[in-house]
């Protein structure tokens, strides 16, 4: 396969990988206004649990693609009952901090429970090699991100478009006062909401274990992707996510192959682009001052 | 009445401080300086966070962009401190001009994540440019010569350096006291009330916030020029956005509403991660679990908390 | 013959497919008040948004003093001298009533940009806030947290607010909204001293006829964004259109809300 064409299928794999996490933060954002600084921690959290879940104790793959999401959910639930209930009510800034808190007590538990090394997850076999493509060798892997980034994707339209709870979630993270007027923010909703996040982050962190490092950092640099990805594609926005995550998907792409010796500075340099113009993002609603 | 009772408790305080080498060990006047030098990063940080209502998760960038202004002025020129120190005050001016026009425009939200992602492409770019900043590994190996303006010190001896660093130290936070109770201070604290009322009263906001944001990383610039000899390394870990969270730690921890709160937090800080990390090496578990207790239970800080209690038993 | 201080032509707000506000013209003469009255929804809060620059006018021109002020941000239009209140409060709950008005004073004087001056040795600024407080008659509250004197006195706060920029143009949403019948009586009264004193011109929305018709000098009358009628108080009483179609409609409105 070309180099072009090897660029483009990495950019679309990172950038369907980068979606999955980051419409989780747009979509708690939208509807809770809340920005979840440990969504990386959770997408981080569902690698390790994919980790032991393989490696310890002998599951196969797809057992832990469905469980260590759900794990992870529950986990959400937990933090939100715990923790976040206190402060939905009083200054963004507290839920800042907090949410800042217990990406703190995530990323050092994970250190303690797990250590500070790299741990490896091979993918399952079915995956492990190339499968030919329009006359090239394509890693079978990134054939299957991509397929779960058009499932995830399809299937979040599915939801916001074509069922109520959706619609209503939708309707929410457009007009907040249209929200409280459909007395949505009742606690199930929040919480269920903000586990909802948590399961894709995770399940990002299930995908990504095979392909990147499992190690303590992952989380941290994934939520500073998410960040690029919101603020580029427009915070709160569906299909903002979803450019946001493909323009990143090609920086990374492209950028790695072409560019090796910026590769790390060029998502800030797109990001600060993207800002002079249009500071609210691509498809951002208006959050100017 | 009350404020002579307030400046007889802070000279009792600065006098201590001064006093700390002849009647403390070598491991305190280590202890101090930290908390001095991390004080003043963290009050600076406050000027914007609990004055102006503007959460910056990427502070550290200026602290540490401070520390290696002056260890590379150290290395490459060998000027005398107090020149480093005015590069390194410098160079996060201009850095913080350049991240806050492009942070302070929009909302808290944007505000807390912009600042945080530009901090991390700091961190990308010292620990990318090996040729200059040294990688990962940081600047080492550098030494101070001459304090500067003619004045004699013998700034290796650690009982010295304390006593310069009180003194910038104390100099730099009656500067910034000074701001903060000014009509420019006073608009800083309306606009984190009300910013519409304060563009309707014909003040551009954006602008406040904009100076505001390079003061404060003047400031976190100042602290890092002290931190790089202290430490005697300048490296990346410096401005990770895990340093970025000890200010926001500190403030929380002392109080936002209060000038001094975050010297407080930063002095609880320092001797508990002392004390912490000789029987563990979780710091940053507890870290986590501390800011939470304060974020819901006790919001305002140590200071405010005992404020209030001491109010409640006057009465 | 003196000229306008505020001339609006053609001025029109579209959201989506609803529009807000519809053509609307209005001259305003110097020292003049102008009541702006209508049911919820006709668009008098829209109208202020545009004027003080909270919302971008979809058409229309905006000149204030023969400057085109359309479009522009609302610190650059205080500025220029058109001074505005909301129809709920706007102001800074943690300080005391004396500072609020003392930043207002500070961002008019130009003091706000002093990195150095202590505000609290500013007896320019303090003496000039008693006195704003004084005409307002709160000036009893001066040192008390303004989130804690009562929903009357906010109010009161508010207009003191307003007044400290020394506006051409002064913009007052619902200034009675919300207040006791006593406390109406009083920024009635009030609000009627400082229009006779020749030194500001209003443009007030409000409720409460009884206010309109012993504050206003001439009214405008919207309903659903257009104009409705404009004329005095005694065109607008007697008018039989805007009777039916507006005075009826608020009784009933009035009734529905108690």
């Amino acid at each position: 396969m070309s180099g072009i064409g090897s660029a483009l299928l990495n950019s679309l794999d990172i950038g369907l990988l980068l979606f999955i996490i980051a419409v989780g933060l747009n979509i708690v954002f939208g509807v809770l206004n809340i920005i979840n600084f440990a969504h990386g921690a959770l997408y981080m959290l569902g690698a390790y649990l994919a980790f032991t879940l393989i490696n310890l104790a002998g599951m196969p793959f797809w057992a832990a693609l469905v469980l260590a999401p759900i794990g992870v959910a529950i986990l959400a639930v937990i933090i939100d009952r715990l923790l976040l209930r206190y402060i939905y009510d009083r200054d963004i800034a507290d839920s800042l901090l907090l949410t800042f808190s217990v990406l703190l007590i995530i990323n050092e538990s994970v250190r303690l429970i797990w250590g500070s090394g790299i741990q490896v997850v091979e993918p399952p076999s079915l995956l492990a090699g190339s499968i030919n493509i329009l006359g090239g060798s394509v890693a079978a892997y990134s054939v299957f991100v991509i397929v779960i980034g058009l499932v995830i994707l399809a299937g979040l339209w599915y939801l916001f478009n074509r069922t109520r709870i959706g619609r209503i979630m939708r309707a929410a993270s457009l007009d907040r006062d249209m929200a409280e007027a459909l007395c949505i923010n009742t606690r199930l909703v929040v919480t269920g909401v903000f586990a909802f996040g948590a399961w894709l982050a995770a399940l990002g962190g299930v995908i990504a274990a095979p392909m990147r490092a499992v190690d303590p950092g992952m989380g941290d640099k994934i939520i500073i992707e998410s960040f690029i990805v919101v603020v580029i594609g427009g915070l709160g926005s569906f299909p903002g996510a979803l450019i946001g995550a493909l323009v990143l998907g090609l920086i990374h792409g492209f950028g790695g192959r072409y560019l090796p010796d910026v590769n790390l500075l060029l998502p800030f340099v797109g990001m600060a682009l993207v800002l002079l113009f249009k500071p609210n993002g691509i498809m951002g609603r208006s959050t100017s001052l | 009445m009350k404020a002579k009772v307030v400046l007889a408790c802070l000279l009792l305080v600065i006098a201590a401080l001064v006093a700390v080498p002849w009647i403390a060990s070598y491991f305190y006047v280590f202890i101090f300086t930290e908390i001095l030098i991390m004080g003043l990063f963290a009050v600076s940080f406050n000027l914007i966070f609990g004055y102006t209502g503007m959460l910056s998760f990427g502070h550290a960038a200026f602290f540490g962009v401070g520390s290696y202004a002056t260890a590379l002025v150290l290395i490459h020129l060998q000027w005398p401190f107090l020149a480093c120190l005015l590069v390194s005050m410098g160079v996060s001016a201009v850095l913080a001009l350049v991240i806050g026009y492009l942070s302070v425009r929009l909302n808290e939200v944007y505000f807390a994540m912009l600042t945080l992602a530009f901090g991390m492409m700091i961190f990308a770019i010292a620990y990318q440019w090996r040729s200059i900043t040294g990688g990962s590994d940081g600047l080492a190996g550098f030494t101070l010569g001459s304090f500067g303006l003619g004045i004699d010190l013998t700034l290796s001896n650690p009982a010295v350096y304390y006593h310069v660093v009180l003194a910038i130290v104390g100099i730099a936070s009656l500067v910034l006291y000074v701001i903060c109770r000014s009509s420019f201070g006073l608009v800083l604290k309306a606009i984190r009330q009300n910013p519409e009322r304060v563009a309707f009263a014909g003040l551009n906001v954006r602008t406040y916030r904009l100076v505001a944001f390079i003061i404060a990383g003047t400031f976190a610039g100042l602290a890092g020029g002290l931190i790089a000899p202290f430490l005697r390394v300048a490296s990346p870990e410096l401005i990770h956005w895990s340093t970025s969270a000890e200010p926001v730690l500190m403030s929380i921890l002392g109080g936002t509403g209060y000038f001094l709160g975050p010297f407080i937090g930063s002095a609880v800080f320092v001797l508990l991660e002392t004390w912490i990390t000789s029987f563990t090496g979780s710091w940053m578990l507890v870290l986590g679990i501390i800011l939470a207790l304060m974020v819901v239970f006790f919001r305002k800080g140590l200071l405010g908390t005992f404020l209030d209690w001491w109010m409640e038993v006057k009465k | 013959m003196t000229s306008p201080i505020l001339t609006i032509s053609n001025l029109t707000k579209r959201f989506g497919g609803n529009t807000a506000v519809s053509a609307i013209n209005l001259e305003v003469m110097p020292r003049e008040t102008i009541a702006i009255i209508g049911p919820n929804g006709a668009g008098k809060t829209t109208f202020y948004n545009m004027v003080s620059g909270r919302m971008l006018p979809t058409e229309g021109s905006i000149i204030l003093d023969n400057q085109d002020i359309t479009g522009l941000p609302p610190h650059k239009i205080s500025r220029l001298g058109v001074s505005r209140s909301f129809q709920i409060n706007n102001i800074f709950p943690e300080m005391t009533v004396q500072e609020n008005v003392e930043v207002v004073l500070s961002a008019y004087h130009g003091h706000s940009r002093k990195l150095f001056n202590i505000a609290s040795r500013n007896t320019a600024v303090q003496e000039e806030a008693k006195e704003l407080l004084t005409r307002l008659s709160i000036n009893g509250l001066a040192d008390r947290r303004a989130e804690v004197i009562s929903y009357g006195d906010k109010r009161l706060l508010e207009i003191a607010m307003v007044l400290a920029t020394r506006p051409k143009l002064v913009l007052l949403d619902e200034p009675t909204a919300g207040m006791t019948p006593d406390e109406t009586r009083r920024t009635t009264a009030l609000i009627r001293k400082l229009a006779s004193g020749g030194e500001y011109t209003f443009l007030i929305t409000e409720h409460d006829m009884e206010v309109v018709f012993n504050l206003a000098d001439r009214i405008l009358v919207m309903h659903r964004g257009e104009k409705l009628f404009a004329g005095t108080p005694e065109e607008v009483k007697n008018h039989p259109e805007v009777r039916t179609a507006y005075l009826g409609e608020e009784d009933e409105e009035q009734e529905t809300e108690t």
